[in-house]
């Protein structure tokens, strides 16, 4: 039999159709690799009894000649999504055993189609952070090493146990989120495609809210045909989330191999930092290559208020949490720390179930939207972030139809190498990617080399608002000439 | 601009985690850090500038006023901490 577990999506579609394997064979052929690789600690919730439940009954239907558009391939889940009756954590003890009698939009969709479910994958806490360091269940391991090194190190967050396990072949593709750069900066992270699709492209029903209005459920994949597969049974209009927009779903994978000639991609000079190592800049002007080889006429461009998406973003984002968060008191769901008052009781519960970066967030929240100190910070951030989008917007006008951006300022870093004296120095991993959730727009992260110790690096394409068929085109284009990246298998 | 202990303590009973006081200057550290960090927004000119509501532009939707769901009263408290009869107890309120 072939190897059931390196193949793309679109090679076990084929597979499954001409039944030269079962969509059992191919979920025992994950469950198993699942089992072999918990020194990574990708996975929180394994699920085989339910993985193959569903296997057999979509095996069923292929037999009939039914099935959908994802019918038998096995996935993983981000715990963040709430599955019905399938415990959901979002990594954090506050929800403690939290077993939804609902599932969300998104995962619907997939069940919908025909998709198996291999279990509940790791993420930082309430995906708050960017190494998946956060999680209460532990810290999550890259399948990439440094060449030659046995150091252990992040696979990205906030969607790191997505990522990891896609890298590591222990799933087909995975459900993630991106709030500041949580799918794709992991997917950068790990030689992995990560898609934030335009806000309001996916329902956010379901999913444990971290920051509301920049929230956004993507895939994570092993190519940009399969993100693009994930990606139409991911989206569409959910009268339940009331900022999902009624829009008709394209055929994203048609938008795979579509020539890109004649496209204006915009290169901004803001993105030049200072420090910035020579083999990100190297490889960006390598992809600015590839796409003009394409036909894609490179122009450079300006997007001024770049360096003030990260403080703005760390106003907005903790304030919407602080506030989200406010519903978690120990009194109808999850963890309850008994207290002599009903007010002590909740204070001794979140006390105890926030881990340290959660508690950091929504403290600062608390403070940008208290009284007298609202309009100093979390009214002046909103305006920057209208400024933000201006910018993009601007260019856009101008006939620019996506940005060429490094997808990360660095490769993956050791465990427990960053953020420990310093919360800023972690955040500032995201630099490159927040910009896209403040303005609302989709971006994708596409693999395109390897720094010189041999760990992955990816390059951003920021798109035109519902546009993502563009990137797929575009992600295709610099997969092609880059090539795609496995790790090599150490655990 | 940046916090004092007074106020990490006040910002702690706003959010509703019970801070011990031993772990207030570590506090007070990081979101000092956080502030100083953003300290950088004011150098922006905001004049005239809209704050933003909505970063993708729609028309607020609406729905009928029908009850749509409902009777799932086990499915609520299932994963409550306590509850008697399909009520959520919590420590006394009023005496």
């Amino acid at each position: 039999m072939t190897d059931l577990i390196s193949m793309t999506i679109a090679e076990a579609r084929n597979g499954l159709a001409n039944k030269s394997f079962t969509s059992l064979e191919l979920t025992d052929a994950h469950l198993a690799a699942i089992e072999a690789a918990r020194a990574l600690n990708a996975f929180v919730l394994e699920t085989p009894d339910k993985a193959r439940a569903m296997a057999r009954a979509i095996d069923a239907k292929i037999a009939k000649g039914e099935g959908g558009p994802l019918a038998g391939i096995p996935l993983g889940i981000k715990d963040l999504f709430a599955t019905k009756d399938v415990r959901t954590t979002a990594c954090s003890k506050i929800l403690g055993n939290f077993v939804p009698p609902y599932e969300s939009t998104v995962t619907s969709q997939l069940w919908r189609d025909g998709a198996v479910m291999l279990g509940k994958l790791n993420n930082d806490e309430f995906a708050m952070g960017s190494s998946n360091e956060t999680s209460c269940f532990g810290p999550v391991v890259n399948p990439w090493r440094r060449e030659g090194s046995n150091t252990s190190l992040v696979p990205g967050g906030s969607s790191g146990g997505s990522a990891s396990a896609v890298a590591a072949l222990l799933c087909m593709g995975a459900t993630a989120t991106d709030t500041g750069g949580s799918i794709r900066q992991p997917a950068a992270f790990t030689a992995t495609v990560g898609v934030k699709p335009t806000y309001g492209r996916c329902s956010r029903w379901g999913i444990v809210a971290f920051a509301s209005s920049l929230d956004q459920a993507g895939p994570i994949a092993r190519s940009t045909r399969d993100a693009a597969i994930l990606m139409r049974s991911m989206a569409g209009h959910d009268p339940k989330d009331t900022t999902s927009v009624d829009r008709a779903v394209p055929d994203y994978e048609a938008a795979i191999g579509k020539s890109v000639k004649g496209m204006k991609i915009g290169i901004p000079k803001e993105y030049r930092l200072d420090g910035m190592p020579a083999e990100v800049e190297k490889l960006w002007t390598e992809g600015a290559a590839w796409l003009k080889a394409a036909g894609a006429e490179l122009v450079e461009i300006s997007l001024p208020h770049t360096k003030y998406a990260l403080p703005a973003y760390y106003i907005v984002a903790p304030a919407e949490a602080s506030s989200n968060l406010a519903r978690y008191d120990g009194v109808r769901y999850g963890l309850r720390v008994p207290g002599r008052s009903i007010g002590e009781m909740y204070e001794n519960t979140r006390a105890e179930g926030f881990g340290d970066e959660v508690r950091r967030r929504v403290m600062i929240g608390t403070y940008v939207l208290s009284a007298g100190y609202y309009d100093a910070y979390y009214l002046r951030a909103q305006k920057v972030r209208t400024l933000i989008k201006k910018d993009f917007e601007d260019c856009f006008a101008k006939g620019v139809n996506a940005i060429l951006t490094p997808a990360t300022p660095s490769a993956a870093f050791g465990i427990g190498e960053k953020g420990g004296a310093d919360p800023v120095e972690m955040y500032l991993n995201d630099i490159f990617t927040v910009t896209v959730n403040m303005a609302g727009l989709p971006g994708i992260a596409v693999p395109a080399g390897k720094d010189a110790q041999g760990l992955p690096l990816g390059l951003q394409l920021i798109g035109r608002p519902f546009d993502e068929e563009t990137l797929f085109s575009l992600g295709e284009v610099v997969e092609q000439a880059a090539g795609r990246f496995t790790p090599a298998r150490w655990w | 601009m940046s916090v004092d202990a007074a106020t990490v303590r006040r910002i702690a009973h706003l959010a509703r985690i019970a801070v011990a006081e031993a772990e207030v200057p570590h506090l007070q550290g990081e979101l000092n850090a956080m502030l100083a960090f953003v300290e950088q927004l004011s150098e922006v000119n905001v004049d005239g500038v809209e704050p933003m509501t909505s970063v993708t532009p729609m028309e607020m939707k609406k729905r009928s006023d029908v009850v749509n769901d409902g009777e799932i009263t086990d499915d609520v408290v299932r994963n409550a901490p306590d509850t008697v009869s399909h009520f959520f107890l919590v420590p006394k309120v009023v005496e």
